[in-house]
């Protein structure tokens, strides 16, 4: 792994990375990449996040969607949980709740081949600072 | 691709629910229907919007109108005005819902992915520890300083000045600590923290490192965390790899690095003098201050300790300004303050809060109000150490000064909301129970003192109290916060003395009448079946599991109180509300 020398460094390392998630988050193609982030805390975790996730790895696979399923921290909404955001290309991200594997193969064959929406979604409640 | 051309958002959280947002969802199809759009615009039941006080609330997609106080009748109005014509409804429509939090220590929790440094390199990660080599040690601790950033472990104390006396005291060694030793019950915010965004609290603890002249680190972390510790572990090696961590950081000449601990759970080692022994190997108990840590800590040596949200919060100030911080909050409470939502609410969650908003937002906006659509009776903040805060202080902006003024304190961030079903004095024994069994043991006060306190408490509770037990209670809690070496003991009578001042009428009745208002307390409570209304069915009668219950089929039952358990299993079975708790 090369070393960071400076700030300099840094800050072109971000400007990689940050056209590189876009990459991820958007794909080669913009048009068919879905961004999938299963909130991978204790909580979450306790409540069968784990296996939501590997579902819908699996399943996402199994039926040839380009998807992109990244873990992330507690995004807040202990008493939904599990959570997953969904991204669809040049979408807003959903945030849904009460994921168990019938809801995320309602939320694969509904939302995310067809972009129509399911019950259970979760407004964002909170704005985050901009880096 | 979209199927649907567009989607009306109807809120399915509890207080909407509750105020008939699914018979708008119902309205809202039967309209569609009659204008033939069924298969164009979609009606969706969501979670919370977090703004309950002007719901139920219904939002139209894509153009993200949102329309507040909706009523059933209002469906017809919304499809042709707004979905026929493309009108919006001016008289239901909400100018703009304006959010109630503010992520900062939480901006990448539940963002990026907290395995991957390259996630918060993409958000700005270990930026400012560049920034920070650039304007030198001195500069920063002014900045933090000016910031007005106070410590979030519950004290409070700034966190700039802090690292001003470690950077000041000469050595050939010294120590920045994070404490991540969250014990209250009920609280997980340090925890979210680093499972969601491990790096910046490294990078925080490697800018702290820097500002007071530290080449070691330690987090000190629990090891009930195993996820916290194995994704911080990860981090670690990251920063490693990428030369963030190490020798000649960033080109600049300075040298750090991280190590972990790990604590057993004992709650007094979350004070820091009792951490430090810890993490030297000795007894976790504290020792009297001063010395304090920034003097003499770890090894004896100069050492600076912060908790976990707050180190998570330094990045950002560097970032983006000590000004824009300081511009958040209050006049002496800057920034914000992530909170652990819990108990008798609908929305139990994590939250993050700018400093100042009022107990009201929070409960009844953010957190949905109070489940089952109960009364509110009492919130409980800063754990075994805070106290209640009552209806009295619904209105009172949250900050430090004035929770300690309202008689409880900022804690490190639970916040347990209860309802007309808790009982104030079993509130006040369950966080006594609390602090006797995490009494460290070495200072009197607190050892016999809150045992004691915790004995006078189980007798109100089984109605054997008396009033100069109660003088005696509060007299014995004022000797203890007034003796006791450290800060457990200093606040652990806190939980009796706010319920005394703010339910004293309970107690009262507990000692005097022996009651329980909130029928809470066994001993105190009474099965008793209504005459009247039992029909004499047998069905309490077979279900007792000691067979308490007596009486002749189609006859009114009767409970034998001396043989009662309480178990409360025949007020379940009745179909006839015939039982009743007196």
């Amino acid at each position: 792994m090369a070393k960071v020398k400076s700030l300099a460094d840094l800050k072109k390392l971000r400007e990689q990375l940050q056209s590189k998630l876009e990459l991820r988050e958007k794909g080669q193609d913009p048009d068919s990449r879905v961004q999938i982030k299963v909130a991978m805390a204790t909580c979450g975790i306790a409540s069968g996040a784990k296996t939501v996730m590997e579902f819908l790895s699996e399943e996402l696979e199994k039926r040839s969607i380009d998807a992109m399923v990244t873990q992330t921290g507690c995004m807040g909404y202990c008493y939904a949980e599990p959570t997953i955001e969904v991204k669809l290309p040049n979408q807003e991200p959903v945030v849904f709740g009460y994921v168990d594997n019938q809801k995320a193969d309602e939320i694969i064959e509904k939302y995310i081949k067809n972009g129509e929406l399911v019950d259970g979604i979760i407004p964002k409640n909170y704005n985050s600072i901009d880096n | 691709m979209a199927k649907y051309k567009s989607h009306i958002l109807v809120c399915g959280g509890t207080s909407c629910q509750s105020s008939k947002s699914l018979s708008i969802a119902e309205s809202l199809k039967v309209e569609l229907a009659a204008n033939g759009l069924e298969n164009d615009v979609q009606v969706i039941l969501t979670g919370c919007f977090g703004f309950c006080e002007e719901g139920p609330v219904v939002k139209v997609l894509p153009d993200n109108t949102i329309y507040t106080k909706v009523k059933s009748s209002d469906a017809t109005k919304i499809v042709n005005e707004h979905i026929v014509k493309g009108v919006q409804v001016k008289s239901l429509q909400h100018e703009k819902l304006n959010k109630k939090q503010i992520r900062i220590a939480l901006r990448n929790c539940g963002v990026i992915d907290p395995e991957k440094i390259e996630d918060y390199f993409a958000r700005d990660g270990y930026q400012a520890l560049g920034l920070v080599f650039n304007m030198g040690a001195q500069v920063a601790i002014t900045e933090m300083k000016k910031s007005g950033l106070r410590g979030r472990g519950g004290g409070g104390f700034p966190t700039g000045l802090k690292w001003e006396f470690a950077h000041k005291n000469q050595s050939d060694q010294k120590y920045v600590v994070c404490n991540a030793d969250e014990g209250d019950p009920g609280a997980f915010m340090d925890r979210s923290i680093l499972e969601g965004d491990p790096h910046s609290v490294i990078e925080a603890m490697t800018i702290n490192g820097f500002c007071i002249g530290a080449t070691k680190g330690l987090i000190y972390i629990r090891a009930e965390y195993p996820l916290a510790i194995e994704r911080l572990k990860i981090a670690i090696n990251q920063a490693r790899e990428y030369g963030l961590l190490g020798n000649d950081i960033l080109g600049s000449g300075f040298n750090f690095d991280l190590e972990l601990r790990y604590g057993a759970g004992a709650f007094v080692c979350g004070e820091e003098t009792a951490l430090i022994h810890s993490m030297e190997g000795d007894r976790g108990e504290p020792t009297v201050k001063p010395p304090f840590p920034a003097e003499s800590g770890y090894l004896g040596k100069p050492t600076n300790v912060n908790n976990v949200e707050t180190f998570a919060n330094v990045p950002v100030i560097y970032l983006k300004g000590a000004e824009w911080f300081s511009s958040i909050g209050t006049e002496k409470s800057k920034g914000t303050k992530v909170f652990a939502l819990a108990g008798k609410i609908n929305n139990v969650g994590l939250i993050e809060v700018p400093m100042g908003i009022t107990l009201r937002e929070v409960i009844y906006e953010i957190g949905g109000g109070i489940k089952d659509g109960k009364k509110f009776k009492a919130v409980q903040t800063g754990g075994p150490s805070g106290g209640c805060l009552t209806e009295k202080h619904l209105d009172t902006p949250i900050d430090y000064d004035n929770l300690i003024a309202a008689g409880s304190m900022m804690g490190s961030g639970g916040m347990i909301v209860m309802d007309e079903d808790d009982c104030m004095v079993s509130v006040a024994k369950f966080y006594l129970d609390f602090t006797v069994e995490e009494s460290c043991g070495k200072c009197s006060p607190c050892r016999i003192g809150n045992k004691r306190l915790y004995e006078v408490l189980e007798r109100i509770c089984e109605g054997k109290g008396t009033m100069e037990e109660l003088d005696r209670l509060r007299n014995l809690s004022h000797v203890i916060k007034d003796a006791s070496l450290c800060g457990l003991g200093q606040t652990s009578p806190n939980p009796v003395l706010s319920t005394m001042d703010n339910f004293y009428e309970e107690y009262l009745e507990h000692v005097k009448d022996h009651k329980c208002r909130a029928g809470q307390c066994k001993a105190l409570m009474h099965y008793v079946i209504d005459a009247e209304a039992c029909v004499g069915c047998t069905a309490c009668a077979r279900v007792c599991p000691v067979n308490a219950i007596s009486g002749d089929r189609k006859m009114p039952h009767v409970i034998d109180a001396a043989i009662c358990i309480k178990c409360g299993a025949c007020m379940e079975k009745c179909k006839f509300n015939a039982i009743n708790i007196q």
